[in-house]
């Protein structure tokens, strides 16, 4: 198996709904991504592209292809990923396999999404599409209340009084927002750097416990990455990122995940098959970009991923063991909940992310110091695709 | 292969409240909802039994945002159940004020009826769900 490069990545503003079309925001990320790679569309052999909702969206399904024609990428083959949220990771993963195998020696991979234009009702009720549709969409299943169920279980199971829990997830609310705020790249640039555990406490309850500062937003984006072999990047750049290990699991039902949750079992075989690929330990990990979701979703997956104890996370924001500075830097880019979440773009937009972190390349309010081995972690669902990617300077 | 049992034939059980699930000859688990294979071993020897419908609240929340033609549904309560036999299922809860629900209602016992969902443009059909309540 070949050694597999980031070489460029580019990722357009996470923004509410946006004028863009689908296949403009793509090609705006892609062609960025692409030039700084110093390669030309044609020297693209193959497109992965991310997107969970096209169909609704704007009513395209086929975005790839159109995608691959808009950038000049002729008649290249070019596939579609649908993992819900984990689209875009699932693209690039598979990217890795193609260039990986030596099919391919530079591949393009990313996502596009526009869930902000669909407006809440909608975007609320495509996002549901994504639970057991005949088994447990007829209870008016949302994704706000599939989180919202795993906080109380959460609650539960460790012990925490929900007070206390809640407090320790507007912890992570705070966090995020407070480096989204200086992340021109995120929908919330420039807002929410003062928040306050009263402020999210205190705002509409979308589904009990969770508020609205527990939410990510519904985001519009697109985010790009060009992977290259080993031979293929050296001749492109100084700086390659690898792509050193990687993981992927599924799995069904969220009442049938009963023996594990509020853990999620596919991202325990996810991650653990990325750190045995890479040779590293969770304690090795110099940033995260996790999929926050929401508040409580943090706390679940620096679990599983082997950052904290179960049921100790919370209390890991407290101390600041989650920011820049502590044990694990968790979402130096805001995440989800501050950077925005387009959905089929938001695994590829963690890539971005983690490699101009390793490349000390961000702003340096947010930049994670000597960082040299990356992570990102990408939920599909209620934990029915899980990626995991870890990443590493190649200089 | 053919399944032991389908959405259709579960659906129209639970319309009646009778919670049909499979238990597995292999290792004795039952899977509901039902699947081709045991969710526990994925062996697919497997008998179609009827469940008590009766379990207790493992966890729950109040939906005040709905999706897209469910809006003058909220505020309404999901739970999810332990059923008695073990797996454990989505439903919604009645006999309680959603809007004053707390962490007290885990680990209360409950026992099922059904509500239907009609369905919309997009969900193939109508499709039943559990409706618990609680037992005093």
């Amino acid at each position: 198996m070949k050694k597999v490069a980031v070489v460029g990545v580019a990722q357009t503003k996470f923004s509410g709904p946006q004028e863009k079309t689908g296949v403009e925001l793509f090609a705006e990320a892609a062609t960025e991504a692409i030039e700084l790679s110093n390669l030309k569309p044609k020297d693209i052999k193959a497109l992965f592209v991310g997107n969970a909702l096209g169909d609704f969206e704007e009513g395209q399904g086929m975005i790839q292809s159109y995608a691959a024609e808009n950038i000049g990428c002729l008649y290249i083959p070019a596939n579609r990923y649908e993992g819900a949220c984990a689209s875009a990771s699932m693209a690039v993963r598979d990217a890795f396999m193609w260039v990986a195998s030596g099919f391919y020696d530079i591949v393009l991979a990313g996502g596009v999404e526009r869930a902000a234009t669909m407006g809440t009702g909608l975007a609320t009720r495509t996002f549901a599409m994504f639970s057991d549709a005949r088994y447990e969409y007829p209870s008016g299943i949302t994704f706000p209340a599939v989180f919202a169920m795993l906080t109380h279980l959460y609650a539960d199971t460790y012990k925490i009084p929900l007070q206390k829990l809640r407090e320790q997830m507007a912890r992570v609310t705070i966090q995020s927002y407070r480096h989204g705020s200086i992340n021109p790249k995120g929908q919330f640039y420039g807002k929410n750097a003062d928040m306050t555990v009263e402020k999210v406490l205190g705002s509409f309850v979308v589904s009990t416990p969770l508020t609205l500062h527990d939410c990510c937003p519904f985001s519009d984006g697109a985010a790009a990455v060009v992977l290259a072999s080993e031979e293929a990047a050296k001749k492109l750049t100084d700086r390659p990122v690898y792509i050193t290990g990687i993981g992927q699991a599924s799995c069904g039902t969220l009442s049938n995940q009963s023996d594990h949750l509020p853990r999620i079992r596919a991202r325990e075989i996810s991650s653990q098959q990325a750190y045995d690929m890479a040779g590293v330990k969770p304690q090795d990990i110099d940033l995260c970009e996790l999929h926050d979701c929401f508040s409580i979703a943090s706390l679940i997956a620096t679990e599983s991923l082997g950052f904290f104890d179960y049921g100790k996370s919370g209390e890991a924001w407290e101390k600041g063991e989650a920011d820049i500075g502590g044990k694990i830097a968790v979402n130096p880019s805001g995440g989800l909940k501050s950077k925005g979440h387009p959905i089929g773009a938001t695994g590829a937009g963690q890539v971005y992310e983690v490699v101009n972190q390793l490349r000390g390349e961000v702003e340096p309010e947010r930049q994670v110091p000597d960082a040299r081995t990356g992570m990102t972690d990408t939920l599909g669902g209620d934990g029915g695709a899980l990626v995991n990617m870890i990443l590493e300077r190649g200089w | 292969m053919e399944h032991k049992l389908i959405f259709k034939d579960y659906n129209e059980a639970l319309k009646q409240n009778r919670l049909l699930g499979l238990k597995c000859r292999a290792c004795g688990a039952i899977t509901v909802p039902p699947k081709m294979v045991c969710r526990q071993c994925t062996d697919s020897e497997l008998d179609v039994i009827e469940l008590k419908g009766s379990g207790k609240i493992r966890t729950f929340t109040t939906v005040n945002v709905a999706s897209e033609g469910l809006e003058d549904a909220v505020p309404y309560t999901i739970v999810m159940v332990e059923l008695d036999e073990g797996p454990w299922i989505m439903g919604n809860l009645e006999g309680i004020d959603p809007q004053n629900t707390s962490m007290e209602l885990i680990g209360k016992k409950v026992e099922m009826g059904n509500k239907i969902f009609s369905g919309d443009k997009y969900s193939a059909g109508e499709g039943a769900r559990p409706l618990f309540r609680p037992v005093d």
